[in-house]
């Protein structure tokens, strides 16, 4: 019997999500990722679904497979999410549905399939992704940082209705990271953003990475529903 | 198929059992009071419990993937969660609908 800890990350194609995977095969996880397209690397200790996060049945069928052939899961990371930057009178509805469709609907389908697996075991750790543009109000950012004002409040309300199952669910706040998602903003936003940091620099993958240690370690059973903002925001 | 969704339901109702002081009368078979109605045993956290376990039994049994907490449960006139009949008869036609019947 594979002892090893099985963990689901979710949008590891690319960016942090393929940095979580890699860094937590090498901790020893077997490590499950999604993306809508293949990943483009491969890793011994990771298997990859192609599955859009907020496609109900697709998700569902993933669940089931996994299930099927770990018998468990002990972690789960909701990176995946989606950004949309334009002012509220340039955003079409589309933009929005999609974003709170991505960062909403697919976290909370992953928290609900996740948690029934993990609460068989009486166990499980769930870890789920906020922004500092919520508590900094970014304008610009209006529905991107509404979305994750919403993972939040789903954190913190799932950290109640789970702690019977012995499920904690945190949430991490990171600031900027050299990714794909900020590519559009311009530099000087960029860094009137940075200057509202206590610390103001850039994130990295491994400050992420570090919150997310501290909430899946075993001993941090007695901390749920919290939301860690990185840079002192 | 009924008939072995009823037992999957028992079964995982005894599980159950062992860990409950109130426990569920599972000899009275599909008449088996659940949830809702005056006769009810289960509070809402015992029926999350067994409608997650039944539901991964009943995946695992028929295997295919299945949500029994799903819209049409929800808006349905008499609640499926009633009693055990009730709920096999619910999960039968959930695995027809899905092409599995």
């Amino acid at each position: 019997m594979d002892n090893r800890q099985v963990m689901l990350i979710t949008g590891t194609r690319k960016g942090i999500g393929e940095f979580l995977a890699r860094y937590y095969v090498q901790k020893g996880f077997f490590v499950i990722g999604c993306s809508r397209g293949k990943a483009e690397y491969e890793l011994a200790d990771y298997r990859h679904f192609s599955v859009d996060i907020t496609d109900g049945k697709a998700v569902k069928d993933m669940f089931f497979e996994i299930r099927k052939t770990h018998k468990r899961l002990d972690v789960l990371i909701n990176n995946a999410g989606i950004a949309s930057m334009n002012h509220i009178l340039l955003t079409p509805l589309k933009t929005v549905c999609n974003v709170l469709n991505t960062n909403v609907s697919g976290t909370f389908l992953f928290c609900r399939e996740a948690a029934k697996m993990m609460q068989k075991h009486k166990f499980g750790r769930i870890v789920n992704f906020s922004t500092v543009a919520t508590p900094l109000k970014l304008e610009g950012e209006a529905v991107y940082a509404a979305s994750k004002a919403a993972v939040v409040s789903l954190t913190q309300i799932l950290a109640r209705e789970l702690a019977e199952f012995g499920i904690t669910i945190n949430a991490v706040g990171p600031t900027p990271v050299k990714t794909d998602l900020i590519r559009s903003v311009p530099k000087e936003k960029m860094e009137r953003l940075l200057a509202r940091q206590a610390i103001p620099r850039f994130g990295t993958f491994e400050d992420i990475a570090n919150v997310i240690d501290f909430f899946i370690k075993k001993e941090s059973e007695f901390v749920t529903g919290q939301n860690i903002y990185l840079g002192g925001v | 198929m009924h008939d072995k969704i009823v037992e999957i339901i028992v079964a995982e109702a005894e599980e159950l059992n062992e860990d409950r002081e109130d426990r569920i009368p599972v000899e009275s078979g599909i008449d088996t009071p659940l949830f809702g109605g005056d006769n009810a045993v289960l509070n809402s956290m015992g029926l999350i419990t067994l409608i997650v376990a039944v539901e991964q039994s009943v995946e695992d049994e028929f295997d295919t993937a299945l949500v029994l907490a799903n819209e049409k449960a929800m808006s349905m006139k008499n609640s499926p969660f009633q009693t055990i009949g009730t709920l096999a008869d619910y999960i039968v036609s959930l695995l027809k609908e899905d092409g599995n019947g």
